[in-house]
């Protein structure tokens, strides 16, 4: 378990002040979870990585590896303690006068590892990562996924008990990062490792974290279980998860309803015409989606209710809603909650 | 009339050439290697105290680097004559005499230093900026780090200055001839300049030509053989 109580982190500026990059971070990442940091360019997720891996110490609080401070150390005590902690680097990280093999065995070596376990320690991690054919090729000979799994085995050479990635799939393609995000899905459960995945990219946070947390200006803004969250229509996060684009309305004074559904209740599958149905009126979409977050689905849409005959009350809209398993939240005009403008899709992106 | 091409000397008949032509280069190549040797190691060790210093390095040190590099960039900004004379005492000092090979390694270490110090600090600036991190996290220590990642990762870039830097310290060899510092350059002043002696100044022209492009060729070939 790692827990990060606290921290701070500010740097002094050339002109002798001081700028604060992260405030008051609090984080909890449980045993084998996967928690994934989002957050926009610039909100400091690089800054709260290089205090997880050690390459900066926090200006305060703590970094806690099974109860233990580990923010504060240097020398070989530093040394020592940073085995705890597995890095992946945006890709290209590996050096490039070393094959795969040599790569992975960095660490090893560093250690001063008698050679014979070396040997095995580098062959089990190719095994483990799919590369075992690929061990005396050079860098510039694997092509981009093949470099991030090497950087992966790497990461992992030294029985890490977290593995903190910043950005690991950005500038790969899509099937290349789906392949790297089942590989380390694979290897949380083989290694029982913790994983921190900070990333902009929202299919990498659907795909694969049990829990999120949200960075914007250095402070950390939300935090939940994934399925929490995109459960939630007040969550910000929950709707960067599953986002809704909307048209504005032809007849602004129509109801409309912003339904969220999915996560652990039960949504007939034709519950758009079921509603239209029973509240008596003609359902207009004013935009809809649906994600699927880790393998199950979530969906969002905003109606705009016509009735037919007389208009039911809240009361009663509310009943139909929940009898089958919708959130809705009714309003006039479309939503845009206000915490929207905060970390809408475009501004995520580092 | 004589086959003499000048009233103040004789060309050296191409059979008697080599006589003078071997010692010389001998001294030529004992100078440079010297030199070399020291230059690498001291100018290496600058440079890579240099980039560890900067806010790039394994331990930033602001006032340091700024000082260290003020110290390189005053050995670099004198033309090599004028620095050769101008630290004739120090020379003396150190070696006790001002003309012969000793005297001459001491100006041409002194010039040769800062420079390979910048062309090794820039080799490593140029390595990719996460090589430094990916030492730290692999648990390396300071010094497995600059001799495993940094220095191992510039390699080709170094031996590229390497190259560089040798063959600047053969013409340097040249200059440092003109004050009787014995070699190629010393031969070629003498009998070429100073004694009309055309053959002599042909084949030192020549010598230094094939050697100069002999290091290029080597150099090339190593930096193409370490390059991945
Ligand atoms: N070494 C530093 N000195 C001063 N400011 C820094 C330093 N590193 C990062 N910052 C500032 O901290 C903020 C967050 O940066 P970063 O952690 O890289 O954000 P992100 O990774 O979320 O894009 C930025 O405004 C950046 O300018
Ligand atoms: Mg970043």
């Amino acid at each position: 378990m790692i827990e990060i109580k606290n921290l701070c982190k500010s740097y002094p500026l050339p002109d002798g002040s001081i700028a604060p990059v992260l405030r008051d971070i609090n984080l909890t990442v449980a045993d084998q979870s996967i928690t994934a940091i989002v957050g926009p360019s610039g909100a400091g997720k690089s800054t709260l990585s290089k205090c997880i891996s050690l390459l900066e110490a926090p200006t305060s609080g703590s970094i806690l590896v099974n109860g233990k401070d580990i923010s504060r150390l240097s020398g070989a005590a530093l040394r020592h303690e940073r085995r705890a902690i597995g890095t992946i680097f945006q890709s290209s990280a590996l050096l490039h006068r070393k094959t795969a093999a040599q790569n992975i065995a960095l660490p090893l070596e560093f250690l001063r590892v008698v050679h014979s376990d070396i040997d095995r320690r580098v062959r089990e991690l190719l095994e483990a990562v799919g590369l075992t054919d690929k061990a005396h090729f050079y860098p510039a000979q694997l092509s981009g996924g093949q470099q991030q799994r090497i950087g992966i085995a790497r990461a992992l050479a030294l029985h890490p008990k977290v593995l903190l990635s910043d950005e690991a799939t950005s500038g790969l393609d899509p099937q290349v990062t789906e392949s790297i995000l089942g590989l380390l899905k694979h290897l949380r459960d083989e290694f029982h490792l913790s994983i921190i995945l900070i990333t902009h990219e929202m299919d990498v946070v659907r795909a694969i974290a049990d829990d999120v947390a949200a960075i914007s200006g250095g402070v950390l803004v939300e935090q939940g279980r994934i399925q929490d969250l995109v459960a939630n229509p007040d969550s910000a996060l929950g709707r960067q998860l599953v986002p809704l684009k909307t048209v504005e309305p032809t007849q602004p004074h129509h109801t409309t309803a912003e339904i969220t559904y999915g996560a652990d209740g039960v949504v007939p599958e034709d519950w758009l015409s079921t509603l239209a149905e029973q509240l008596n009126a003609r359902l207009k979409l004013l935009g809809a989606n649906i994600e699927r977050v880790r393998g199950k689905l979530h969906g969002r849409a905003l109606l705009a209710l016509d009735f037919k005959g007389v208009h039911p009350d809240a009361g009663t809209l509310h009943t139909v809603f929940h009898s089958l398993g919708l959130k809705a939240s009714l309003g006039t005009a479309p939503l845009v909650p206000a915490h929207d403008v905060l970390l809408t899709k475009e501004k995520v992106y580092a | 009339m004589s086959t003499v091409s000048s009233p103040l000397g004789s060309d050296t008949p191409w059979t008697e050439v080599h006589k003078l032509l071997l010692p010389a280069y001998w001294e030529t190549l004992v100078m440079v290697i010297i030199v070399m040797t020291m230059v690498v190691l001291i100018g290496g060790a600058i440079g890579v105290l240099l980039f560890n210093t900067s806010n790039r390095g394994l331990f930033a040190h602001k006032r340091f680097n700024q000082i260290l590099s003020w110290f390189v960039n005053m050995g670099r900004s004198l033309p090599f004559l004028v620095l050769m004379a101008a630290i004739i005492p120090f020379t003396k000092y150190i070696t006790g005499t001002t003309i012969g090979i000793k005297a001459a390694v001491v100006p041409m270490v002194i010039a040769g230093v800062p420079f390979f110090a910048r062309l090794v600090e820039n080799a490593l600036r140029d390595l990719p900026r996460e090589v430094n991190a990916v030492g730290l996290v692999s648990c390396g220590s300071i010094w497995q780090i600059i001799v495993h990642v940094q220095l191992s990762e510039a390699l080709s870039s170094i031996i590229a200055g390497i190259t560089l830097n040798t063959i600047s310290m053969i013409e340097y060899s040249a200059i440092a001839g003109t004050i009787g510092a014995g070699g190629i350059g010393y031969l070629a002043v003498v009998y070429g300049y100073q004694r009309f002696d055309h053959n002599i100044m042909i084949s030192t022209i020549i010598i230094l030509i094939v050697t100069i492009q002999m290091v290029q060729w080597i150099g090339d070939r190593l930096v193409r053989l370490t390059a991945r």
